[in-house]
């Protein structure tokens, strides 16, 4: 354990000082090809990205019923991809699955792969909690332990075995600079963190998921429960952790696909119809089901 | 009409009444036992007035008798006259007083029934004085002469004073011979019992060699020198304790001459002020509360009891939380949720409705009888024949009752585990952390509110349990706590007082039913009292654990 320990703390305090800067790197890109969410409108193409995350004829039943039907789909290094589709197509089913959070479900059975740098994260052998730290989750509902707010940006340290004062104190004004959270909590950082507001309480989750600084981060329908004020601050703040993250978001909101989002997948039934950028999932579709779902003909 | 009726029975109302009734009702009850106990306890301990009366019945000869009316009741006149009474004719009924005419050392007995109507000239002289004494019961008279050395020293007027003065002196020496008996003498045994108990073992292991056989030997003659001293002094305080005495009348005219060793506290009830008799009162309790038992615990205090059981239910919880919580993690998070772990929940659940009596039985059979010979075979081999755990004491007490309290612990903290909210728990696991660390950090203080519940309803069940400790530790006496200064200090294999045995064994046991009854009551009150509190502090804990960790789905 103290080995371990040790072992991760000489990367993340390097990983840090260039982390810390990430902020302010993102505004500072030239002005003329962002939209008003700092959004790049450069053409992007699938082939051109490097990838993180590549999922491979992935079935996934829970008990006899089958929930993804060979879904296959590259997840790109550094992006935003949305996963939209009506109720129940298995959006959030493929998103759990890519932490192995489905792990916890009983009676659920994987087929196929997930590659997480040319390694299958289904593997025998693969050190779960080790994944879940590299691919972090931020789920639908805001669930903050009840814990200080301190505490629950240092949780993920503190299981790493991290506890010196300075480190945990870095990185908790880091991570919660970074979740644009630090200015309204900086005073009140050993209070309740259930004491916050709704959007507060989100931002906090994502503030203790980066804190741990992983590869990716899964959004499950993130700003779902918010306010439109909190779910704008939520899409600023997706926007501003792609330079650093690889985010995979599940949003059951079309517009906010469109607007957060690098690449679309589009999914019926648990399987995956259509796969593209963005804006010419929802301008040029190319499957009837796709756009049929786009222009609210069901969903 | 009808229509009126049904449509008032669909307002619900009627159902509020119901409802409003049953909690009045129970309400009622929980006051109406609590004041009753209360009333009759608490009267106890006020100094009653001595009334001084000529007791006449008809065709007898009148007497004088003294004494504090302590119950009235009316009898029917011919059970009286079964009784073989002269019952006037023409009589339903007839009142009674029960006269506590104490001086049991002249007359046999401390109470008496008289018959209210046979009363006369009723007075409640001044100058009547009431003795609180360590032998024979109250004694009621008048106060004549003091000796000292059995040479008169004051007689007349001058003698309450002087008694007084007397009295504070012989009390003072008390407390000096209390203290040498109890600490100072109870340390040098202890230290001499574990000096030969040293001496054995070496003997049984054959590893006595004379130098060390030698060095207890010194160390024994240290001990016995000290002990010498503590006697001579002892002997000393004895003889300046029992150099007064007192003689004193019944309101009959028999004299008694009383050492003052032997008075515990002495009063006028008649001339005391009501001040003066709210004093007496507080110091009555205070003795009650803070003071050993007397005369086969119908006199003194409880002390031992209260400490016992308090004792008891301390190591009770301490025992019974780590195994509740333990098991009930098990069954919920790590166990298959299958047959057998059903299985085991409805045994768990069917525990908790076996008569406490047959775990009284199985602690005896199990832990005394067996773990607790096998134990003494082990460890205390230098003790035996004499058993050090294979015998009744508070460590088997306290874990029967533990046994007997785990199902409520395990059933309250599963409740608690099963409601924290899976979102947190997944939201722990999704930063890296293992199961167990989540189950660590996270999901158990989140469940400490509801493990906080089953202890308090432990306690509440431990602390009035009576019928299995009579097996398994509680006895009638043990004025020695069970927590001390002398080494281990913590006795685990002492037997111990407690609070419900100290009702049973008062209320039935006593050979004075009549001085008993009221501290039946005045026990149980206590009772009650000490479990209130020990209720209300575990409450007072859950409910700041509760703020802390409030649920999130509220």
């Amino acid at each position: 354990m103290l080995d371990e320990a040790l072992d991760l703390n000489t990367p993340t305090r390097t990983e840090n000082e260039q982390r810390r800067a990430a902020p302010e790197e993102t505004s500072s890109t030239p002005a003329f090809n962002l939209d008003s969410l700092g959004r790049s409108r450069r053409k992007l193409s699938l082939e051109q990205e490097e990838s993180c995350l590549d999922v491979r004829n992935l079935n996934l039943f829970y008990s006899e019923k089958q929930a993804l039907h060979d879904i296959s789909l590259m997840i790109p290094k550094r992006r935003v991809t949305a996963f939209i589709g009506p109720s129940g197509c298995g959006k959030s089913t493929l998103l759990r699955s890519m932490n192995r959070m489905n792990d916890l479900v009983e009676g659920c059975r994987v087929e196929g792969e997930i590659q997480l740098d040319d390694q299958n994260i289904y593997q025998k052998g693969v050190n779960v909690a080790d994944l879940r730290r590299r691919i972090g989750m931020v789920f639908q509902k805001p669930n903050p332990f009840p814990k200080s707010i301190y505490e629950n940006v240092a949780y993920g340290l503190r299981i790493q075995g991290i506890n010196k004062k300075r480190v945990l104190d870095e990185v908790v004004e880091w991570a919660l600079r970074s979740a644009a959270l630090w200015d309204e909590v900086k005073d009140r950082l050993h209070e309740s963190a259930l004491g916050m507001s709704g959007g507060q309480q989100q931002r906090l989750v994502i503030a203790r998921t980066i804190a741990v600084e992983p590869e990716v981060l899964l959004l499950d329908e993130p700003a779902s429960a918010l306010d439109p004020i909190s779910t704008l601050k939520i899409e600023e703040l997706i926007n501003k952790l792609k330079s650093k993250f690889t985010i995979v978001i599940v949003t059951h909101n079309m517009q906010q696909a469109a607007r957060v989002s690098d690449y679309t997948a589009f999914m019926y039934m648990g399987k995956l119809i259509e796969f593209g950028d963005t804006d010419t999932l929802f301008t040029n579709p190319q499957q009837k089901q796709t756009e049929d779902y786009i222009t609210g003909r069901y969903g | 009409m009808n229509n009126k009726i049904s449509n008032w029975y669909k307002t619900g109302s009627p159902w509020v009444w119901l409802n409003a009734g049953a909690v009045a009702i129970s309400v009622i009850l929980v006051v109406g036992l609590l004041s009753l106990i209360a009333i009759r306890g608490l009267g106890h301990f006020w100094p009653g007035q001595i009334l001084v009366a000529d007791y006449a019945p008809p065709n007898q000869e009148s007497r004088l008798i003294a004494g504090e009316i302590s119950d009235t009741e009316s009898v029917s006149a011919s059970r009286l006259e079964a009784a073989g009474l002269p019952v006037p004719k023409g009589m339903e009924t007839l009142t009674r007083d029960l006269l506590k005419v104490g001086n049991r050392d002249v007359s046999g007995s401390d109470f008496a029934w008289v018959i209210d109507l046979w009363l006369e000239n009723r007075r409640y002289p001044e100058n009547i004085v009431a003795l609180e004494r360590r032998e024979w019961g109250n004694f009621y008279g008048y106060l004549t002469s003091i000796k000292q050395n059995g040479n008169i020293v004051t007689e007349g007027d001058a003698v309450w004073p002087e008694f007084q003065k007397r009295l504070d002196r012989a009390l003072s020496i008390y407390d000096e011979i209390y203290a040498i008996e109890k600490h100072e003498i109870g340390s040098v045994n202890s230290r001499l019992e574990r000096l030969r108990l040293e001496q054995r073992g070496l003997e049984l292991n054959e590893t006595a060699t004379p130098q060390a056989l030698a060095d207890i030997e010194a160390q024994r003659k240290v001990y016995q020198a000290e002990y010498k001293v503590m006697e001579a002094k002892l002997g000393d305080l004895y003889v300046a304790f029992n150099r007064d005495s007192l003689v004193a009348t019944t309101v009959d005219g028999i004299e008694i001459e009383q050492s003052f060793g032997k008075i515990v506290r002495a009063y006028k009830p008649n001339a005391m002020t009501l001040p003066q008799k709210m004093l007496f009162y507080l110091d009555k309790v205070a003795e009650f509360i803070t003071d050993d038992p007397r005369e086969a615990n119908t006199e003194g205090g409880v002390f031992p009891a209260i400490f016992g059981t308090v004792m008891m239910v301390i190591l009770m919880s301490i025992i019974v939380t780590p195994f509740g919580v333990i098991a009930a993690v098990y069954l919920r998070e790590y166990a298959n949720q299958g047959w057998l772990t059903r299985t085991i929940r409805v045994a768990v659940n069917n525990l908790a409705g076996v008569p406490s009596i047959v775990y009284g039985v199985f602690g005896l059979g199990f832990f005394i009888y067996f773990a607790g010979s096998q134990i003494d075979q082990v460890f205390f081999q230098e003790a035996l024949p004499a058993p050090t755990f294979g015998t009744p004491g508070l460590l088997w007490a306290s874990i029967t009752l533990a046994l007997l309290t785990l199902p409520v612990v395990i059933v309250a903290t599963e409740e608690g585990l099963s409601r924290i909210p899976s979102s947190v728990r997944e939201g722990s696991l999704a930063l890296g952390a293992t199961k167990a660390e989540t189950l660590w950090r996270v999901v158990l203080p989140m469940a400490s509110p509801a493990m906080m519940t089953g202890l308090i309803l432990a306690v509440a069940r431990a602390a009035g349990e009576v019928a299995p400790l009579m097996l398994v530790g509680v006895v009638k006496l043990a004025p020695s706590l069970p927590l001390d200064g002398n080494y281990p200090f913590l006795h685990l294999d002492q037997k111990f007082m407690h609070l419900g045995f100290h009702i049973y064994d008062v209320g039935f046991q006593s050979p004075n039913v009549e001085a008993a009854r009221p501290l039946v009551y005045a026990t149980a009150l206590l009772l009650v009292v000490v479990i209130a509190v020990l209720n209300l502090s575990a409450v007072a804990i859950r409910n700041h654990l509760r703020e802390k960790y409030k649920s999130l789905e509220a």
